[in-house]
């Protein structure tokens, strides 16, 4: 592994990898900044598939990546939390990589994705594990990428050890076809109304949530208005004889 | 002032039929509410309410009255801070369940952003939280800017100055918080003291950013523009002023008997509590836990203040008053040293890629592009007339990635979660706003308590709608 890159870090994480407890982590197959592709675009515009695109980039394809899996020592506490999270882990009889899809750090924060099925043990893991102690979860927050087909929803949820003073990020994903996600309710209560507020926003069920209702829009409302295909409802304008579309039907440079 | 009081009914159509007959009613109840949805909706009798006397209305209800009464208090109601609307069921005036209904001015801001560049996205975000402004604008900025990888690049005048209005916002937040607090409450005097106060402040803003709310002052990669001439002197005027000002309110409430009665004990809420519930700011620290984000992660140069992070022990609303008091000396302490660092330099990033083309100033017309750089444009450099109309129309990119940036609003934390896609257009923003996730304890701090003390327990609280609905 691309372990030895020379990465500014603090001290525990040389001895870390030095000590070899917990080497298994280290062996889970996942390519070094392995990106992750949420979209392909073309051309400069949104609605560039036709003769809309006058800029002559028309053909141009773009990826739109993520960053992925980082390469390891990270660098600060993150490889402390990394190995105690997957010690955890793996003491409950959950393999690490199992439950941690990538371990994302970017611009110096740390985020686990984590798969959806042991979204709730995670979570429980970093709260009471006595080497985590992520007493506070700051919310959720959900993201919607539309063409990255299969894990269309991505949830957020900032944690914060007063304890230690650090700070992570968790992140699930589900597929628009099954927008299920386990409710951190259990584990956070402090989540009920962002949860809540996912689900209104996002359509993303929240299994176990107490009374997953609308909170921000009125309870009889069609459709989760964050949702990247949520129509805007905007009507042309004309204005002196030329037609204004839309903001959402508009060209706009991407 | 309304409140719609239904009384649940175990026999809807004896109810419906009590109200047509109308017997011990009187005509306004008989009415109704005209866009209620009906008392069969309500599933008991609805009575409609405009001031009046409780004992009127109890009186009215005859013989046997129910013991569990529903009250609608809100979203008009003037001691729910904006549109907050409490539904409290009430076994006499015990307070037996408090639930909140909140999104009455959901706006749309998040959303909003994703069809707006970059540099826009700070004019939406300082209308979230219309009394913490300035906290928007940076956690959304240090979003954008860590999302760039040009947090170093921010020029240290920049960075002093939105500490400098962090903290002179941080003290009109709290001025209007125990204002408005005091007022529900009856203390007239302090709301007056707290406004006329927290005129003050604005008056600072005003000077600075040309307006007293909604700024958009703080813009990726620095600010707007630099401090005016005076600008400086005027801080210090208030600086010298304004503790004198505080020792009015502080004699006024902290001893006040009758303020003490309404404040202590109420409201509890104790560490373990905000700790599940994901509470922080002054609720937190009057539990007596110094946490606060300008000292364990700090941001800004906070680092290089000299400031305590205040802290109280009693859990209830009269401590989070002390509290938020202490704090705003603190915030002077801050501001103080803030003056004393100002060094003259520029105020935004030096990328032309990112910084606004144009400086403002002010022209016989009043405040617009500087005549020099419209010279420069229109007459001289044609380049720069092609770079000046890019940035502005299209703006500019941010790499892909995604960053959660929080700072210590006067509320708590307040979090940004920026999603960019590489465009030059936020993909997604979302902000953790203090006052929605505190609101949440509303039901701990007042279940078993008296209804009265539901509004000084919100208070203390201080949510503000526009941050809440966003």
């Amino acid at each position: 592994m691309s372990g030895e890159e020379s990465r500014p870090s603090a001290g525990s994480a040389g001895a870390v990898s030095a000590s070899g407890e917990i080497e298994q982590p280290k062996s889970q197959p996942l390519a070094v900044q392995e990106a992750e592709i949420v979209a392909v675009r073309r051309g400069m515009f949104p609605t560039a598939g036709g003769g809309s695109d006058t800029s002559g980039y028309g053909r141009l394809v773009r990826k739109i990546e993520l960053p992925g899996q980082s390469p390891r020592p990270y660098g600060g506490y993150f490889d402390e939390v990394e190995n105690e999270l997957f010690g955890a882990l793996d003491e409950q009889g959950l393999a690490p990589e199992l439950a941690i899809e990538r371990v994302v750090v970017h611009r110096g924060q740390i985020t686990f994705q984590v798969r959806r099925e042991h979204w709730v043990q995670v979570a429980r893991t970093l709260r009471d594990d006595p080497a985590l102690r992520f007493e506070l979860c700051l919310g959720v927050s959900g993201v919607h990428f539309l063409h990255e087909t299969g894990r269309e929803l991505h949830v957020l949820v900032p944690l914060m050890s007063v304890t230690h003073n650090r700070r992570i990020q968790l992140e699930t994903t589900c597929p628009d076809s099954d927008p299920h996600l386990p409710s951190l309710y259990g584990v956070y209560p402090a989540v009920d109304w962002h949860e809540r507020e996912t689900w209104d926003m996002f359509g993303i069920v929240f299994d176990g949530h107490p009374s997953l209702t609308r909170i921000l829009m009125p309870d009889d409302w069609p459709g989760h208005p964050q949702r990247k295909d949520y129509p805007l409802g905007g009507i042309p304008v004309e204005f002196k004889g030329a037609q204004i579309p839309a903001p959402d039907q508009r060209r706009a440079y991407q | 002032m309304t409140i719609q009081a239904e009384r649940a009914a175990d026999d809807m159509s004896d109810a419906a039929a009590n109200a047509r007959t109308g017997a011990p009613l009187a005509a306004e109840e008989l009415n109704g509410d005209p866009y209620g949805a009906g008392d069969e909706a309500a599933g008991g009798r609805v009575f409609t309410i405009t001031g009046g006397d409780w004992d009127e209305i109890a009186d009215s209800l005859g013989e046997a009255p129910e013991e569990r009464i529903v009250v609608n208090m809100g979203p008009q109601h003037p001691s729910t801070h904006g549109v907050l609307r409490l539904i409290l069921e009430l076994e006499g005036e015990t307070v037996t369940e408090t639930r909140v209904g909140i999104g009455y001015l959901h706006t749309g801001i998040e959303k909003n952003l994703e069809f707006r560049n970059w540099t826009q996205g700070s004019t939406f975000v300082t209308r979230m939280d219309y009394l913490t402004p300035f906290f928007q604008e940076v956690a959304y900025c240090l979003s954008v800017e860590k999302l760039l990888g040009i947090e170093e690049q921010v020029p240290d005048r920049a960075s002093v100055i939105r500490v400098m209005l962090m903290e002179l916002n941080r003290i009109s937040s709290h001025l209007v918080c125990i204002a408005t607090g005091g007022m529900e409450m009856g203390a007239l005097s302090a709301m007056i003291f707290g406004f006329r106060e927290r005129e003050l402040v604005l008056d600072i803003f005003e000077m600075i950013t040309g307006l007293r709310m909604n700024h958009a002052y703080v813009r990726p990669g620095g600010l707007a523009q630099d401090l005016p001439p005076g600008a400086v002197d005027k801080v210090r005027e208030f600086l010298a002023l304004m503790p004198k000002r505080m020792k009015d309110i502080e004699a006024l409430c902290n001893e006040n008997a009758i303020f003490k009665g309404r404040t202590e004990g109420v409201g509890y809420l104790d560490l373990t509590g905000c700790m599940a519930l994901g509470i922080t700011g002054p609720i937190l620290r009057a539990t007596g836990l110094p946490h606060d984000l300008r000292k364990a992660q700090p941001y800004c140069g906070y680092e290089n203040y000299d400031f305590d992070v205040c802290t109280w022990d009693t859990c209830d609303a009269y401590g989070r008053y002390r509290l938020r008091m202490d704090e705003m000396r603190e915030s002077l302490k801050i501001v103080e040293q803030c003056l004393d660092k100002l060094k003259p330099g520029p105020v935004m990033v030096e990328d032309k890629k990112i910084a606004w083309p144009a400086q403002l100033a002010l022209g016989g017309d009043g405040m617009g592009n500087s005549l020099d750089h419209i010279r420069h444009i229109m007459g001289e450099s044609m380049e720069a007339l092609i770079h000046h109309f890019k940035l502005v129309t299209e703006g500019f990119h941010v790499p892909a990635g995604q960053v959660y940036v929080a700072v210590e609003s006067a509320k708590g934390e307040l979090g940004c979660h920026a999603v960019s896609d590489g465009g030059t257009r936020p993909y997604r923003v979302h902000f953790r706003d203090p006052s929605f996730n505190n609101l949440q304890a509303t039901a701990a701090m007042c279940e078993g308590s008296m209804v009265a003390d539901v509004i000084v327990a919100v208070a203390s609280i201080d949510p503000v709608m526009g941050g809440v609905d966003r």
